[in-house]
């Protein structure tokens, strides 16, 4: 298991957002977090990262207990993301923006930059072919000075997962990755996260609200509704469980 | 190909350091005591704009304590060298503690320890400050500003209270203000081109997404602040050695509010902006001093109008930000206007 939620329960002041949820991701698998709005999927993924301090529960990585850490140090653990709505750097180019990931593996310090000595130029050089490796991985690699702005939304979703795999991580959170886009770009997505899997061995957790686009990627998949777990298994049968297509569709027999 | 783009930009930097050093000797040697004056302060105000420019915009934290840096390394190089007779003689409301007579350096060492000073006051000053983001972080540096100036006045004993400190030796020339200019402005390209001034922009961007990629935010913001110190302590020092005589009222909230207006003006976030901005505002307001005297337009005679340049130059502001609503560069630095041109071709 390369990540344990144990029993997590997150309250804001009178709201339960998230209520005793339990799951684990097991390595090298591609699991889905599905439900309705509101359902605490972000959320969830604010505790696993540290944004959020979980009211009651725990959170295992590699076994070991991650939830009070700060933000920036599970990232040096290895657990990395991407936001709902992007978040990229808007001022800085792609390949700066890759290279952010890349900060706390540059291994030189702040004088030996003022100073512009020998370790930062060999530094520098490594990252920044290792950045474009990542890009060219993505297939944006000839975007990689242009602003991060000036892209299209499907690549500027790509420029996001770039960054993210520049942190090198071993999880790879991913909060609606194939949102806004076309069937297309949502196939090439799949391929991709298939390719990021299978040849970087990095597991990967992701929210998602299409259904057609999980039931082709996911492992597994686990169904919040309302801070509950309602389901947790393969997709063919979450489809068919009752409570699910209660949560999704409404109850029919009352209806 | 990217080996050739570097070496061809370094040769640029190389050869814009060398031309200014020229400069300053040519200007040292040929140029008139005013000429010189004005070059004095306007190399001190790029030190002061550069570093005040890497917090404010490139960090993208909206700091307004300068002027308390700035106050600190002023005072630290006057105490260090105005001997102990001199401040004998002017420290009339209270006599000098003795440790405040016993420190004397040379005028490097003074400027060092004005840095420094700055420098060890950000460091310990960023842990109540980076708990606050935005309008909060300026109002309690706006605060820390009128603290330092407020203990200048009320410490007769160091800094000799309201009188301030006079007869401070004539130390800075245009090799010492545009020399330190040199290096500062050199140092803080290399920060910003290096991981921390790429952390730095990204903290300006958008400060969650950093964290989420592995950024100390803190630790990033803390460095620019401190970064930022240093250089406006010895900016301080420098200014303290041309003016040859300081006091507390020197370094008002207007101090920061000019060096404002001048990164403002020249781009938040570019240097080769805080420096044109400088240049801009110095020597602009220097020059147009005429506009205050008594004027012959086109036959007709008009009396003296004092503050009359302060309106002209609020006008050339107001127009300006009208038209480059991000300043004269934008995050634009001189480099990237050299690749648009190429790019253009």
């Amino acid at each position: 298991m390369i990540l344990e939620v144990c029993n997590i329960t997150k309250k804001f002041g009178g709201v339960t957002a998230i209520k005793d949820t339990s799951f684990s991701v097991k390595s090298k698998e591609i699991y889905g977090l599905i439900g309705p709005n509101g359902a605490g999927k972000t959320t969830m993924f604010n505790i696993i990262t540290g944004n959020y301090q979980p009211t009651e529960g725990a959170i295992k990585f590699h076994g070991q207990r991650i939830d009070g850490i700060k933000p920036f140090k599970i990232v040096h653990r290895g657990i990395a993301r991407t936001f709902q709505n992007i978040r990229l750097f808007k001022s800085m180019s792609v390949l700066d923006n890759v290279l952010i990931g890349f900060d706390y593996q540059a291994n030189y310090t702040y004088l030996e930059s003022i100073f512009r000595l020998p370790r930062f130029f060999g530094e520098e050089k490594r990252i920044k072919k290792r950045a474009l490796e990542i890009l060219e991985i993505l297939g944006i690699e000839q975007f990689a000075n242009e602003l991060s702005t000036s892209l299209s939304y499907g690549q500027q979703r790509k420029v996001e997962i770039a960054r993210a795999l520049a942190a090198n991580p071993q999880l790879l959170l991913l909060d609606e990755p194939a949102a806004g886009m076309n069937p297309n770009e949502t196939h090439e997505l799949a391929e991709l996260f298939f390719k990021i899997r299978d040849q970087l061995d990095i597991t990967i957790l992701l929210i998602e609200h299409d259904m057609k686009f999980v039931n082709h990627l996911c492992d597994r998949v686990m169904v919040l509704d309302y801070g509950k777990t309602i389901f947790e298994g393969h997709i063919k049968d979450a489809i068919q469980d009752e409570e699910v297509i209660k949560a999704y569709l409404g109850d029919f027999k009352h209806a | 190909m990217n080996d050739s783009i570097f070496t061809r930009d370094r040769l640029i930097n190389l050869a814009l350091i060398i031309t200014t050093m020229w400069f300053i000797w040519f200007a040292q040697h040929f140029f008139d005591e005013y000429t010189i004056r004005i070059m004095n302060n306007v190399a001190i105000f790029i030190i002061l704009a550069v570093s005040y420019n890497l917090i404010n915009g490139i960090t993208g934290q909206f700091s307004l304590e300068p002027n308390g840096f700035i106050a600190i390394g002023a005072y630290v190089t006057a105490i260090l060298t105005v001997d102990a007779d001199g401040m004998l003689y002017q420290y009339d409301i209270e006599d000098p503690y003795p440790w405040v007579l016993a420190l004397q350096a040379n005028f490097g060492w003074a400027l060092f320890f004005s840095g420094t000073i700055s420098a060890l006051l950000a460091l310990s000053l960023a842990f109540p400050v980076f708990r606050v983001r935005g309008d909060y972080l300026a109002i309690v540096t706006l605060g820390f500003g009128f603290i330092i100036r407020i203990l200048a006045i009320n410490s007769p004993e160091i800094t000799n209270g309201s009188l301030g400190i006079n007869d401070i030796p004539e130390a800075s020339n245009l090799y010492w203000t545009g020399g330190l200019a040199i290096c500062a402005v050199l140092a803080i390209l290399n920060i910003i081109y290096s991981k921390y001034g790429r952390a730095m922009k990204a903290v300006r961007d958008d400060e969650d997404a950093a964290t989420a990629m592995g950024i100390n935010t803190f630790k990033i913001k803390t460095m620019a602040f401190t970064t930022s110190a240093f250089f406006e302590g010895v900016g301080g020092g420098l200014l303290a050695a041309l003016l040859t005589s300081i006091s507390p009222d020197l370094f008002t909230f207007f101090l920061t509010f000019q060096l404002l207006i001048i990164i403002v003006l020249g781009g938040l976030g570019s240097t080769t902006g805080a420096i044109l901005g400088t240049i801009f505002v110095m020597a602009g307001l220097e020059y147009m001093r005429f506009l205050d005297e008594p004027m012959n337009l086109l036959g007709f005679e008009t009396d003296a109008m004092p503050g009359m340049r302060m309106v002209v130059f609020s006008l050339i502001l107001i127009f300006v930000m009208l038209f480059a609503r991000e300043g004269l560069m934008g995050k634009k630095e001189l480099k990237d206007l050299f690749k648009k041109k190429k790019a253009n071709k």
